[in-house]
């Protein structure tokens, strides 16, 4: 491996099995599912992009968010963001932005934001309910084999010692001070539990809030959208937690990064992950 | 910096790029012919399950406390023409409704024959493709009721709406229409409504009669409709999708 020549000499050191191959093949797969759905999640929120707390969009209470545009004084069009009332000028990103041509585009998020990149509402939902499907299937799949594995009990289950080493894991995060040795070897028990509140918390959260919004599936048990809050609370919902896993990926991948970044990207890909035993 | 670092950089500006040609990857594979149809059999699963859990499912009913101040008006808010405006100024007395098709009784009927139909009326939440939702108090006669009427034939599979809005000012005006099928046509909750929060339904909303299919999404509530026809397909009709929003891309089923 090229990676080999370029990293200083680590004399004492082993290959350890860390990732098995049906969680590698699971992680990827994930990771593509989410991807496709963050970003055409994006597109259908342009079609109307403000978000509601209740049962219906039009009940005399105004958006809790929305994103819009209006036309500048002696300039072009204005790009505005409201959050709960308050207003800030997003120009450049949000409502309005360039398609890759540099004509303006009016919708909510950006093109590059968005699949497609072009305004088509049907494509986007196709998209969309495709590869919802790929990820309930894969998220089933996972969570069965993580079972069965015992991979949830042995690598992802804090035990009451690490639970009470929290407060010591925390400064470690901190001061970006990662674990060597056999220590290495398991997830800290941050991690652990960022891993479980997205695998048992957001995910099923973004999932059941996604059903919400369809009418149909409304119907089989009428009511039950009400635990969301209704209908227009559910889109919110699954907006914030779309967002919030998004926050996820972009830690984890940064840990990454900062915590030795071939070797993890090594033990996703091949399963290995180095253990450096010392200098 | 080390040289390790070097390479992360190089590596991850590496993604980055790989992953704006996947993008760009994404839209390529949006325009050609064979991909849409593979990422459409999502939507094919949707209504699969959809219906293994619910075929006789009810859509939620909601209290007058939850009616929405005002009822949004999507799409058409006043047809264009001199027919329409006529039957419109003289209340729709001179209005009538086409059923026929696959039917053994073809029949018209005017405003006042459906006024006289026993009717229902149900307070429901209106989905709209785009992502809004209102709340109305809807009047009307079940759409079952009609079809006991005119007795559908065995092959009759769908009820096909035709409305009198035109949706595009072409040579040949497109007239909107949709489509649904006899599961929905024959569902309690499915009616032609003449009336919206206890008032005639007003013009922006479909007067004098819309469809209301509570399970699916707003685009399926044809509105101002003027015939209903029962066949077999619906290949033939229109550009053969099913409904004005079908042939341009949207989906058949819009139970989600």
């Amino acid at each position: 491996m090229a990676a080999a020549s370029i990293t200083p000499a680590r004399a004492s050191g082993y290959l350890y099995y860390r990732h098995t191959l049906p969680v590698r093949i699971m992680h990827w797969t994930n990771f593509v599912a989410l991807t496709v759905l963050f970003m055409s999640g994006l597109h259908i929120f342009n079609a109307h992009a403000a978000l509601y707390w209740g049962h219906s969009s039009y009940s005399g209470r105004p958006p809790i968010f929305e994103i819009t545009a209006r036309e500048g004084v002696g300039s072009g069009p204005i790009g505005i963001t409201r959050v709960f009332g308050r207003e800030f000028e997003t120009t450049g990103v949000l409502g309005v932005s360039k398609y890759p041509d540099g004509q303006v585009n009016q919708h909510a998020f950006p093109s590059w934001a968005t699949i497609p990149g072009g305004y088509s509402l049907p494509l986007a939902r196709d998209w969309h309910f495709f590869f919802a499907w790929i990820f309930v299937l894969n998220g089933v799949a996972y969570v069965l084999y993580s079972l069965f594995s015992r991979h949830l009990m042995r690598d992802l289950t804090p035990s009451s010692r690490e639970l009470r080493g929290i407060g010591t894991s925390i400064v470690e995060h901190v001061k970006f001070k990662h674990p060597s040795g056999d220590a290495a070897k398991r997830f800290n028990v941050l991690q652990k539990l960022a891993y479980l509140s997205v695998i048992f918390v957001l995910l099923p959260l973004v999932i059941l809030a996604g059903w919400a919004m369809s009418p149909w599936l409304n119907s089989i048990v009428p009511g039950w959208v009400d635990i969301l809050g209704g209908r227009q609370s559910a889109r919110t919902i699954h907006f914030i937690v779309a967002w919030l896993l998004f926050l996820f990926l972009a830690v984890h991948v940064f840990e990454v990064i900062i915590s030795g970044f071939w070797n993890h990207i090594r033990s996703m890909v091949t399963g290995r992950y180095r253990i450096n035993t010392g200098i | 910096m080390t040289p390790g670092d070097i390479s992360k950089r190089r590596f991850l500006v590496g993604a980055g790029g790989v992953g704006a040609l996947l993008l760009s990857g994404c839209d390529r594979l949006s325009e050609t012919e064979w991909f849409p149809k593979v990422l459409r059999t999502g939507n094919t699963l949707n209504r699969g399950l959809h219906r293994l859990l619910g075929s006789r499912s009810m859509a939620q009913e909601f209290t007058e406390a939850h009616l929405s101040p005002f009822f949004r008006s999507n799409g058409t808010s006043m047809p264009e023409g001199e027919e329409y405006l006529a039957l419109a100024k003289g209340g729709f007395a001179n209005w009538q409704l086409e059923v026929g098709g696959l039917v053994g009784r073809p029949v018209k009927l005017a405003l006042a024959e459906l006024r006289a139909m026993p009717r229902r009326t149900q307070i429901t939440r209106h989905d709209c493709v785009e992502g809004w939702s209102a709340i109305g108090k809807w009047t009307g006669v079940p759409l079952s009721s009609i079809l006991a009427l005119v007795q559908p034939q065995q092959k009759a599979r769908y009820a096909v709406f035709y409305c009198a809005d035109a949706m595009s000012g072409g040579l040949t005006p497109e007239y909107y229409y949709e489509s649904i099928d006899m599961d929905d046509a024959m569902h309690p909750q499915t009616m032609l409504a003449f009336g919206l929060n206890g008032k005639d339904l007003p013009i922006e909303n479909g007067a004098p009669l819309r469809l209301r299919v509570e399970r699916q999404l707003g685009y399926k509530h044809a509105k101002y409709v003027t015939r209903i026809e029962l066949v077999e397909s619906f290949a033939h009709i229109g550009g053969g999708k099913g409904g004005y929003w079908e042939d341009y891309g949207y989906q058949w089923y819009a139970g989600i």
